[in-house]
This record gives structure tokens, C-alpha cells and sequence, in this order.
């Protein structure tokens, strides 16, 4: 009797929560939430927790090192230097290339396949085959002299533009593929009733996709600007990374490895994680702003 | 009345179609621009590395002085790329196999259900994939080290899953909505229980779906250098890791021996890359697929 009762009151209580939408299907998403609570979410508090204690001076000693030096303090400035103009350049160059590769036309699959190719490159390749052609004594070079441009070779590597090149060529097909994708979600017959009524093509542009598109677009210069924000080893290998591309990623993992200072390591990744998500947020912010309404079934 | 209606009607069909595409012109131009303005300085960028990795001696001439394969030999041998290619093939097997099984079932969970806290899930599965990998990289080697995983295995394989699963979820989360949820209902009516529904009904809808994520991950993982970089040791390295110490300790090492290996690299990377866009349109990744069954 006591123990029927007992059932029911359990059999009561499974049917609250299932009405609420908890029941044992939920236990599928429990690995998942495992593995990122464990190789995420602990390590980034760990790292965190870590970063209030330096190896010398109180808890808030590794920021006031970071943010009092002016060498380690430029970084941030360096990187935003860095991955803004990479970001935006990749973004906007995406737009026409894929308004005019998001029809079907004779050749498609070779010319998008041409376009994503960069990503198989590779920092090293990349790295090195800039090295050459942008060198002094590179292809390019040999090319604007012979044809009388130039008097002296352009210096585009180990500095600021030899980054900035590598930042385009490994981050455009990102870039492209996320707006065509955004941009291939967009209901063609919208454009074609602006036709209808007359629109020209960059009416059509202005006030019908670009409104459609511009969510899409702020998360691809999220991700875009993410791939550009940890340029670690192009800024090593085509850049000054003691100079003018002294990149806070940089910074992080000398304090982290070179010096075994994981505390002031740590540090310097949660300024980074700070500083991105203060740029997502911004972002999307902006976005909210520019258009609110629906983008044709996506975010 | 029948003048004004009459005024503004269409001009005939060919003439609309040929101002149109005269107009639309300015932003195939730009377009057509930067196409040859971006693929002129890729082929540039890819052929001085192929050229030197084939060629004897090059100093300031336009090309090298005579060719040979002899620099593919010598990376392989140099930088025991044997090992290497094995450890990123066991790496990104692991990879791919665990997130597929940890994050097809999440995926499930968060297109299928609504419950308390599930933005919360999402922002979670969210957050991997929007702060770049250096940040939670360095804490999570730090901790790797502390439970003595980094330099191993287990240790790179680890640190990988972290933005393949979130990967793996967002892709796949798209794919498991557009299945139509009366089947299911269908099945559990039949009696099939949960493990049934996923292996007998959902597993075989979701094959190009699941496809598609792990081709992803697996193309990701390969080329995933700041993670790998972060935990690997000397005998777990994968290639973009042993590729990049190959160039930082070079040295006595001979430029063209690293190049052939970085084309080496690039070729892997280029057959993955193919084989993806074989099985996935890249539109797909955001856009939800409405042409499914009409388009194969």
C-alpha cells in the first residue's frame, strides 16, 4: 500500500518534469556537457584562478604587469591593428565574390573549390611561399621592377603587410563560404519583386540583400575576426614578433612556455578572452541596431 | 485609365534581360577583379614554395637552376615523417570518432527538446567555437600538465575535442530539425525504444548530415595547429605541428626540404579538402537545406 503510494508520488513527479521538458532524453546531452565542463569550462576557470596569483606582488599583480608595461600593453593595440582591417578586408572582399558565385554558372564547382583552396595551405606554406614571392628578391618584386614601376624593391615581409597577407589568404575562404552560405539562404524572389517595381541593381543591393545579409555578415566578421585575433604563427614566421607585429598570442605563449610563468600566461588569455568577447558583443550589438526583423529563417 | 495602366507595362523580355545584366555589370567587374587579383598572388605564393621544393639551387633568378625530387626523400627521412603522418591519422580518427559520438546525441538533444536552461547549453556549446583556441589553449595545457596528459596522445586528442564537438552540435543540430519528428513518433508507437530510434531510424536520415560534420572536424583537426601545438610532445606531433618546428629550429635544415615538406602538407590537406566538397555543399553549413529531396 505505502509503497504503491510512493510510486505514484514518483510517477507524479516524472510527469511534472516531463511537462516541463526534462526526462531521460536529456541524459544524451550529458557527455557532451561533460567533456566541455571538464576541457572547457575547468581549465578556463583553473587558468583564471591562476592568473590571481603571480609568482610575485598580490593577486591583481600579473594585470598592472600587463597593462603598466608599455612593451606588453601595445600588444593589444598591435593585434586590433592586425585583425580589424584582416577581418573587415576579408568580409567585404566576400560580398561581391560570392553575389556574383551564389547562381548556378558553367564551372561552379571548380571556381569555389579554387576559392576555398587557401585553406589547405597552411600557416608554414603560406608562411614561406610569402617569404618568396613578396620577398626582395621575390616574384613580385622582380615583376614591378622589370616593367619599371618600382626603383627599389617593396619591404613586404618581416613586417606588418607580410602578416596582413597571410591573415587575407588563409582567412578569405572562411569568409566567403560563410557569406555565400548566408547569402544563398536569402529568398530570391525578394529581389526579383524589387526588380518587378523597378529597382535597379544596387537598390536592389542596398535595400533588399544588404539589410538580409548584414546578420550574417557580423558573425562572419566574429569568426573571421577570431581566426585574425590569434595570429600566432604567421606573426612568428612572416612578421617582427619582437617588432611591429608583437602580437599578444605571442606574448601569452612566451609567458606561458618560454618563461614557465603559467600564472602570467593565463593572464594574458583571459585579457585575450575578455577583449574578443567585448568585440563579439559589440558586434552583435551594432547588429541589433542596423536591422531587426527576420533574416529569412536564420540568426 | 487604359493609357495609365498601359504606360509603366514591362519593355519586352529581351531588352529587360540585357539592361539588366548591363546595370548588374559594376559588381560582376569588382567581382572579376578580385578574383584575379586574389588567385595572380595565390598562384605566387603556391608556386614559389612548389618551384623550390623541386628545385637544386635558387638564389635571385626567376627560377632554379635545375630540378629534382631529391628534397622529398630528405624531408621524409629528416624529419621522420612516418611518424608523423601516423600520429595525425590516429589523432584525427580519435577526434572524429569520439565527437561524433559525444555530439550527435547533444545535437539531438538541443533541436528536439526545449528545456529549463537551454540557452545557457547553448551559449556553452557556443563559447569553444567564438574565443580563439590560444586562450582556453594555454589553461587547458596548464591543467593537461598538471593530470600529466600533455606531450601525449591523449593529451592532443583531448584538447582537439574541445571545438569539435561544439562543432559537430552546431552543424548537426540543422540537419536533425529538418527530419520530420512524426517519424520518430511513428517508431516509438511500433515500441522501438530511444537506442532503436537513433540506430534503426535517425542513423541512416542522418547520414549525409553526419557525414558532412565529421569530414569538417576532420579537415579542422588536421590543419588545428595552435591546440596541437599547445600539448603535443615530441612523439605526438602532427604534421602542422612537426612542420611548424621544422621551420622555427631550422638551422642546419635546407629550405627546400621544409618546403617539400610543407607541399607534402598541403597535398593531404587538398585530397581531405576535395573529398569534403564532394560530400558537402559548403552552403549548407548555415543555410538550412530546404532542396533535400530534390536536389541529391
Amino acid at each position: 500500500m505505502a509503497a504503491s503510494a510512493q510510486d505514484r508520488r514518483r510517477g507524479a513527479l516524472r510527469h511534472r518534469l516531463a511537462e516541463r521538458g526534462i526526462d531521460r532524453t536529456l541524459l544524451l546531452l550529458l557527455p557532451g556537457l561533460v567533456f566541455l565542463v571538464a576541457l572547457f569550462c575547468y581549465p578556463f576557470l583553473y587558468g583564471l584562478g591562476l592568473s590571481f596569483q603571480p609568482q610575485r606582488g598580490g593577486p591583481f599583480a600579473n594585470y598592472v604587469t600587463f597593462f603598466s608595461d608599455p612593451y606588453l600593453r601595445e600588444t593589444v593595440w598591435i593585434t586590433f591593428k592586425l585583425g580589424v582591417p584582416a577581418a573587415l578586408i576579408n568580409v567585404l572582399a566576400s560580398v561581391p565574390v560570392a553575389l556574383r558565385t551564389r547562381h548556378a554558372f558553367p564551372g561552379k564547382r571548380l571556381i569555389t573549390t579554387l576559392l576555398v583552396l587557401p585553406i589547405t595551405l597552411g600557416t608554414v606554406l603560406t608562411a614561406e611561399g610569402l617569404l618568396g614571392y613578396l620577398g626582395p628578391n621575390g616574384w613580385l618584386n622582380k615583376f614591378l621592377l622589370g616593367i619599371g614601376v618600382l626603383d627599389e624593391p617593396l619591404e613586404l615581409v618581416h613586417n606588418y603587410w607580410g602578416v596582413l597577407a597571410s591573415l587575407i589568404i588563409t582567412g578569405f575562404p572562411f569568409a566567403y563560404l560563410l557569406t555565400l552560405s548566408y547569402l544563398t539562404g536569402i529568398d530570391p524572389s525578394l529581389e526579383r519583386a524589387a526588380a518587378t517595381l523597378g529597382a535597379g541593381w544596387w537598390k536592389r543591393f542596398r535595400y533588399v540583400t544588404l539589410p538580409l545579409l548584414v546578420p550574417g555578415l557580423a558573425i562572419t566578421f566574429c569568426l573571421s575576426f577570431v581566426l585574425a585575433f590569434s595570429v600566432f604563427p604567421s606573426a612568428q614566421l612572416v612578421g617582427d614578433p619582437r617588432g611591429s607585429t608583437h602580437v599578444i598570442s605571442i606574448e601569452a605563449y612566451y609567458a606561458a612556455f618560454q618563461r614557465y610563468d603559467y600564472s602570467m600566461g593565463s593572464a594574458i588569455a583571459m585579457v585575450m578572452a575578455v577583449l574578443m568577447l567585448a568585440v563579439v558583443a559589440l558586434v552583435l550589438a551594432w547588429r541589433t541596431t542596423f536591422y531587426r526583423g527576420a533574416t529569412g529563417g536564420k540568426g | 485609365m487604359t493609357q495609365v495602366t498601359e504606360r509603366p507595362a514591362p519593355p519586352p523580355a529581351t531588352g529587360e534581360r540585357h539592361r539588366r545584366r548591363f546595370v548588374g555589370r559594376p559588381a560582376t567587374w569588382l567581382a572579376w577583379a578580385l578574383f584575379a587579383f586574389f588567385f595572380v598572388n595565390l598562384a605566387g605564393v603556391i608556386g614559389v614554395v612548389v618551384v623550390n621544393s623541386f628545385g637544386t639551387r635558387w638564389f635571385t633568378t626567376w627560377l632554379p637552376e635545375g630540378i629534382t625530387t631529391k628534397w622529398y626523400g630528405a624531408a621524409w627521412r629528416e624529419f621522420g615523417l612516418s611518424q608523423v603522418f601516423l600520429v595525425t591519422v590516429e589523432v584525427s580518427l580519435l577526434v572524429v570518432a569520439i565527437s561524433a559520438v559525444v555530439g550527435v546525441p547533444a545535437a539531438y538533444v538541443l533541436a528536439r527538446r526545449s528545456f529549463p536552461g537551454k540557452r545557457l547549453v547553448m551559449v556553452l556549446f557556443l563559447l569553444p567555437i567564438l574565443v580563439p583556441p590560444i586562450t582556453y589553449g594555454i589553461p587547458l595545457a596548464t591543467v593537461l600538465y598538471k593530470f600529466h596528459l600533455a606531450g601525449t596522445l591523449a593529451g592532443v586528442v583531448l584538447a582537439n575535442l574541445v571545438p569539435s564537438i561544439p562543432f559537430v552540435v552546431l552543424t548537426m543540430t540543422p540537419f536533425i530539425e529538418q527530419i520530420d519528428q512524426k517519424i520518430e513518433s511513428a517508431a516509438r508507437m511500433s515500441g522501438a525504444g530511444t537506442f532503436a530510434i537513433f540506430t534503426r531510424i535517425l542513423a541512416p536520415l542522418l547520414v549525409p548530415g553526419i557525414l558532412a560534420a565529421l569530414i569538417l572536424v576532420l579537415v579542422r583537426t588536421v590543419g588545428m595547429f595552435e591546440l596541437t601545438f599547445l600539448t603535443a610532445g615530441p612523439d605526438s606531433q602532427t604534421l602542422v605541428v612537426a612542420l611548424y618546428y621544422a621551420v622555427f629550429s631550422a638551422g642546419i635544415r635546407t629550405q627546400q626540404s621544409i618546403d617539400a615538406m610543407a607541399v607534402l602538407y598541403t597535398m593531404s590537406m587538398v585530397v581531405l579538402l576535395v573529398v569534403a566538397l564532394r560530400f558537402v555543399n559548403p552552403t549548407q553549413l548555415v543555410t538550412r537545406i530546404k532542396e533535400e529531396g530534390t536536389n541529391p
